[in-house]
């Protein structure tokens, strides 16, 4: 998809661990300093506590049939006249309470994402850190797959992904593999720019002084990798996976349009968004409404945290 | 310099060879082709007869050269559910596709750049923090619910804008079509455009915003705004000019990205392009065009790739000296 | 031509079905009529939209009914059928059986084809190997040991090895080849089985049809022209018909509200209501002759898609019949189709068999199906996928997402699998190895009487799928067979539809083979300006449209 380059401040020759360095950047005492950044931060962690207790607070559950009844079904909201009072949001084509369906679906796109980020994050780091660290032909190999990788966006990788386990599953449950295919395409097409300014930040530490004494003592590389240059290349990383989070959240939706996301019985937000669009002419506006509003809310309170994590790790920008 | 030339020339082959072994995994493994090409009736004895003629009994590196040695001719086989050569499919789809991912990254620049520019002049300012909003909102909502509601407010509630397709076609030379030469070719590309548009525009304007930003703090600007110059030759003389170079580079790179994107905007709009092709293979496993199209990618790929690393060599002095060094 | 419509029309009223949209019809093309003659003025273009893309411009390549109807805008059989479906002669003027075995055709003169060749018994020959050729997807139309001989240049006789009244009910979808055209171009066979070169008659067309093809883009566009030679009286006023593959449903929508296209098929339900209240266009909605229904294996003997281990749950008949009562279809009628659907009791249109209302289905009774499943064994219910195409058949992943709420109400876990019609088809055909263990299909008899459906989906067949071929299920009952068979050799209608009565009381009623649910409503999307006959099995006849 896109790239996002996250440079280390370079000028700053540090070996101070990323926490420390969290600290002089003063990291909360800009996070509280801008409005914005505070209301994105907030509605983020509302967004992930619905999530979390989606089973809790949501008055049905969306994903057992048995619960959904055809007799309910294209309710309007309740503050809307002809509205049911049972059904907060409304119901949609099958007679689903939407704001059951949306807090579930928050958890399933949000679950995608975050694994999704989580793969890449793990893939690109340490193809970062073995590009790096080992530099010569292994360093370009892996930099000449990533940038092929670059090619390929995760709409291509999923399809592609998906059509290959169609074609060696036949018939196998889509809920049980569609999960599987998000997440992995997801982390497949996400990982490039984690190793691209992991690489870099290792090439930059891997000559200091720190690094030569660990070598002389005999460390293995996968011990100062893992103890020494890690720490130091953690804050890009988190910048990166903030940012991927919200792009992932928008492919798992695309991904959904294009048949290829998650069940209609098991919807994520971009499942219920493509579910909706079908009653976008016809009146029944909020089955697409809701869902694209917290879908939308979500990834822009993510994109927010994600530009001020980045100014806020960034000293130059000060 | 030559030498440079040529290992960027090899690698690029690499590149390609290595995703032509993918599509040959694609095309061989997923699937038997045989039984995608002939009916439900055919009788073994024919079956027999076809794979031999199709070489599937050969070992498995024979056969991948084979497809490679076609697939430098461009010669893919026949499409499983058009029965037409996949190269023909292809080609006929592809102006309207390139014509769009054109299109779109010329309006991602028009817009994205003097936005940019300015966000980062008035960091402050209320206009500023709207482009960012705005910015933020388009990338925020997936492409095809941007692009259905397009289509709801221009085409069906105020009738500006055609909803689907390319409008009329002009032919030019042998195999190309454009649509950019008639009114309803030009008014069928502008949503479509648009919707493509609206990623690489926030992406551009981000990016543009942060160099400005970036180059704004560089010593070579202060030495310039001591010497006197004026606020605005500051900006466009020197800033702009310098925060230009990676900003086409991104723009460049991003695309074949463009390019795959379109997949879901040709899809809401019915745009004739390869994006849609590829879907509709996708969805009826349609492997040889599905192969090619992963290989047009990687081509076009690493055709622009080669194209700015000569670019940077020709322009960059310090990376000659690197290369040479090298 | 009005006239004769208006008294086919009156004859058919005994069919009540189908009576109303006929009469609109029409009404329409009286009005129409008038119209005409007001104004004869620019080219007419006609803008045609559907769901799905026209894979190839041969109509043998695909036995798919939207196929077939593009394909007959350029290509003739020997007969075809009218806005009421009654056959009526085409290519041949008129046919007679000589016995049981032995028919014979007399040809139409003086017809040519598009490409100036003459129309003769030879080509008639030349379609008829053609048609077994490899590719041929419409190979059943014409039985494999028929003898197809040339009289003279314009008598051709059909020799059977059965006996067969339904030889010619399928015979309008066999388009005529010119047999000097398909030689010249190397098109003899429907697919060359070179799979290097392209088949000639993908791409190019040359029939003696009323439309003639200009171009074809695969997935893109096709383009034909008016026949200015065409044997026959053009009822159409139509100087040019263009055809575009719009698969988004709010796309194509759009397109008719905003005046872009003047016809497409379907309209989605949730949008019938804004076509109609939009001032230029309209739904014109009717009565389909496809009956969507579900299926069971019932064949294997474990399921392949369950958590029943070493047995097969559907080949007890109270499990089936737990499934139909469970399953409440007129919810699915009046919310999932919003009304636009009729609930079935057969599996058969009620307008295509006079016995039809001798039918009810079984009630919806939750409670029985709870008791009819604990008694079969399984008190807390079992697991088992459903497999159902989501682009075939009107809101079909919607109606299967109800019956798994629905079965889940008596404990039953239904794992759906929704899927494009290329991949749903292609697993669960014979194709396929008949991979499902429970489905939902769409069935149109294409001869537009019962024995079809008994001969394709209800007969027992092998594991091959010799037999039944698209008894997906596998449902067998020898007595069904027997009695189908029979009513096939009977001649007086009466009789044979109180044979059929009984193969539908077995195997719909006594042993529960299938759950029929209902007959869909078509929903075609039309401009004001355009006025067109809607054929209840949906066929696209571009040379009845008007066009003001």
């Amino acid at each position: 998809m896109s790239e996002i380059t996250v440079e280390l401040p370079k000028s700053e020759p540090t070996s101070r661990s990323f926490l420390g360095r969290v600290k002089d950047s003063d990291l909360l005492a800009s996070f509280l300093s801008s409005k914005v950044t505070v209301v994105a931060g907030a509605l983020t962690l509302i967004f992930f506590l619905a999530a979390v207790f989606a089973p809790l607070i949501a008055p049905t559950n969306p994903f057992d049939p048995a619960s959904n009844f055809l007799i309910d079904s294209l309710n309007p909201p309740r503050f809307v006249t002809g509205g049911d009072p049972r059904f907060l949001l409304g119901t949609d084509d099958q007679g689903r309470d939407l704001w059951s369906a949306i807090l579930y679906g928050l958890r399933v796109s949000l679950l995608i994402g975050v694994f999704g980020v989580l793969l890449g994050g793990a893939i690109g780091i340490t193809l970062g850190l073995i590009a790096g660290y080992a530099g010569g032909r292994i360093d370009s190999i892996i930099m000449r797959i990533a940038d092929v990788q670059l090619t390929f966006p995760a709409i291509l990788i999923a399809l592609l992904v998906d059509g290959v386990v169609q074609a060696l599953l036949k018939g196998q449950n889509r809920e049980q593999t569609a999960f599987g295919i998000l997440v992995i395409s997801i982390g497949l097409s996400f990982w490039v720019q984690y190793a691209r300014t992991v690489r870099g930040s290792t090439l930059v530490e891997k000559n200091r002084d720190y690094v030569q004494a660990a070598r002389l003592i005999g460390l293995s590389p996968a011990r100062i990798l893992a103890r020494h240059i890690l720490p130091n290349v953690m804050g890009p990383v988190l910048v990166i996976a903030t940012i991927n989070l919200a792009l992932a959240i928008i492919t798992e939706a695309t991904l959904s349009f294009l048949g290829v996301g998650l069940p209609p019985t098991q919807p994520s937000l971009g499942t219920l968004i493509r579910i909706g669009q079908n009653f976008l002419f016809s009146g029944e506006w909020w089955i697409v409404t809701f869902p694209s509003i917290t879908l939308a809310a979500l990834v822009l309170a993510v994109n927010l945290l994600g530009d001020w994590l980045r100014d806020a790790l960034n000293p130059r920008l000060k | 310099m030559i030498a440079f030339i040529i290992r960027r020339l090899f690698a690029s082959i690499g590149v390609l060879i290595a995703v032509g072994l993918i599509a040959f995994v694609l095309f061989r493994y997923i699937g038997d082709p045989v039984n995608q090409m002939v009916g439900i009736e055919t009788p073994e004895s024919e079956r027999v007869a076809l794979r031999q003629q199709l070489g599937l009994n050969d070992p498995a590196p024979v056969q991948a050269l084979r497809f490679l040695a076609n697939a430098a001719r461009l010669d893919f086989g026949i499409s499983y559910q058009f029965k037409q050569p996949v190269s023909e499919l292809i080609g006929a789809r592809m102006p309207a596709t390139l014509e769009l991912a054109f299109v779109a990254s010329i309006m991602s620049l028009v817009a994205g750049i003097p936005m940019g520019v300015y966000t980062a002049l008035h960091r402050r300012s209320a206009l500023a923090k709207l482009f960012e909003a705005l910015s933020l909102v388009g990338i925020s909502l997936p492409t095809f619910l941007i692009g259905i509601l397009l289509i709801y407010l221009f085409a069906v509630t105020l009738g500006w804008l055609p909803s689907f397709g390319r409008g009329d076609v002009v032919h030019i030379g042998s195999w190309w079509t454009t649509g950019l030469l008639t009114k309803s070719g030009l008014k069928s590309i502008i949503m479509p455009a648009i919707t493509l548009a609206l990623f690489q525009m926030t992406l551009i304007m981000r990016l543009v915003r942060a160099e400005m930003l970036e180059v704004l703090r560089a010593d070579y600007i202060r030495f310039a705004r001591a010497r006197g110059l004026s606020e605005r030759k500051v900006h466009f003389r020197h800033a702009l000019k310098n925060t230009l170079v990676p900003v086409i580079t991104v723009v460049g790179l991003q695309l074949g990205s463009i390019v795959a994107f379109s997949i879901i905007t040709e899809t809401v709009f019915s745009w004739p392009g390869m994006g849609q092709l590829f879907l509709q293979s996708v969805q009826n496993v349609d492997i040889p065009i599905m192969a090619a199209y992963l290989l047009f990618i990687a081509f076009l790929f690493v055709i622009i790739n080669l194209v700015v690393d000569l670019l940077y060599a020709a322009v960059d002095p310090r990376l000659r000296v690197a290369i040479h060094g090298a | 031509m009005l006239l004769e419509m208006i008294a086919r029309g009156a004859g058919f009223t005994r069919r009540p079905g189908f009576a109303s949209k006929l009469a609109c019809a029409i009404v329409g093309a009286t009005f129409l009529a008038g119209a005409a003659q007001v104004h004869v003025a620019e080219a007419k273009t006609l803008r045609f939209a559907f769901q799905g893309e026209l894979k190839a411009v041969d109509p043998y390549a695909l036995m798919e009914s939207f196929s077939l109807a593009m394909g007959s805008a350029v290509y003739e059989g020997l007969i075809r059928r009218g806005p009421d479906l009654k056959i009526e002669p085409c290519l041949a003027t008129s046919w007679e059986t000589l016995d049981p075995l032995h028919w014979r055709f007399h040809l139409r003169k003086g017809v040519k084809f598009h490409g100036g060749e003459d129309f003769t018994a030879d080509d008639v020959v030349f379609s008829a190997q053609r048609l077994h050729t490899q590719g041929s997807d419409i190979k059943n139309l014409v039985a494999p040991d028929t003898k197809v001989v040339k009289v003279d240049d314009y008598t051709v006789d059909f020799i059977l090895t059965h006996p067969d009244p339904l030889l010619i009910a399928q015979w309008e979808n066999w388009g005529i080849f010119s047999k000097k055209w398909s030689e010249e171009h190397g098109a003899t066979e429907a697919t060359a089985m070179n799979a290097t070169t392209p088949p000639y008659a993908a791409l190019h067309a040359n029939g003696t049809g009323p439309f003639i093809l200009v171009s074809h883009e695969p997935g893109v566009k096709t383009v034909w022209k008016k026949n200015p030679n065409w044997w026959d009286t053009p009822r159409h006023n139509l100087d040019e018909v263009v055809f575009t593959p719009i698969p988004s449903n709010a796309t194509r929508v759009a397109a008719l509200l905003s005046g872009e296209i003047d016809w497409m098929d379907p309209v989605p339900l949730p949008d019938q209501a804004r076509v109609d209240a939009n001032p230029g266009t309209q739904v014109l909605a009717g009565p389909e002759l496809r009956t969507i229904f579900l299926g069971f294996d019932q064949m294997r003997p474990e399921l392949g898609h369950s958590n029943v281990k070493g047995k097969n749950p559907f080949k007890d008949v109270r499990v089936r019949k737990a499934f139909y009562q469970a399953i409440e279809e007129e919810a699915i009628k009046t919310k999932v189709m919003r009304g636009l659907a009729t609930p079935a009791a057969l599996m058969i249109a009620p307008s295509l068999y006079s016995e039809a209302k001798d039918f009810k289905r079984m009630p919806f009774d939750p409670g029985a199906a709870k008791k009819l499943l604990a008694e079969a064994g399984y008190p807390n219910g079992f697991e088992v996928q459903l497999d159902c195409p989501n682009d075939r058949y009107v809101n079909d992943e919607a109606i299967c997402q109800a019956v798994v709420g629905m079965l889940a109400r008596i404990g039953v876990k239904v794992d759906l699998v929704a899927e494009p019609k290329s991949k749903f088809f292609a697993r669960i055909l014979a194709v396929g190895g008949y991979d499902t263990s429970f489905y939902l299909l769409g069935w149109t008899p294409a001869t537009y009487e019962s024995y079809n459906v008994f001969q394709y989906n209800i007969q027992c067949r092998d594991e091959k799928g010799n037999g039944g071929h698209n008894n997906i299920g596998g449902y067998c009952n020898p007595k069904v067979d027997e009695l189908a068979n029979a009513a096939l050799q009977e001649t007086d209608q009466e009789k044979r539809d109180d044979i059929f009565k009984q193969a539908w009381q077995i195997s719909l009623f006594d042993d529960v083979g299938f759950i029929p649910l209902h007959q869909q409503a078509l929903a075609w999307g039309v401009s004001k300006k355009v006025h067109v006959i809607q054929r209840p099995d949906n066929f696209y006849v571009f040379a009845w449209v008007k066009m003001d």
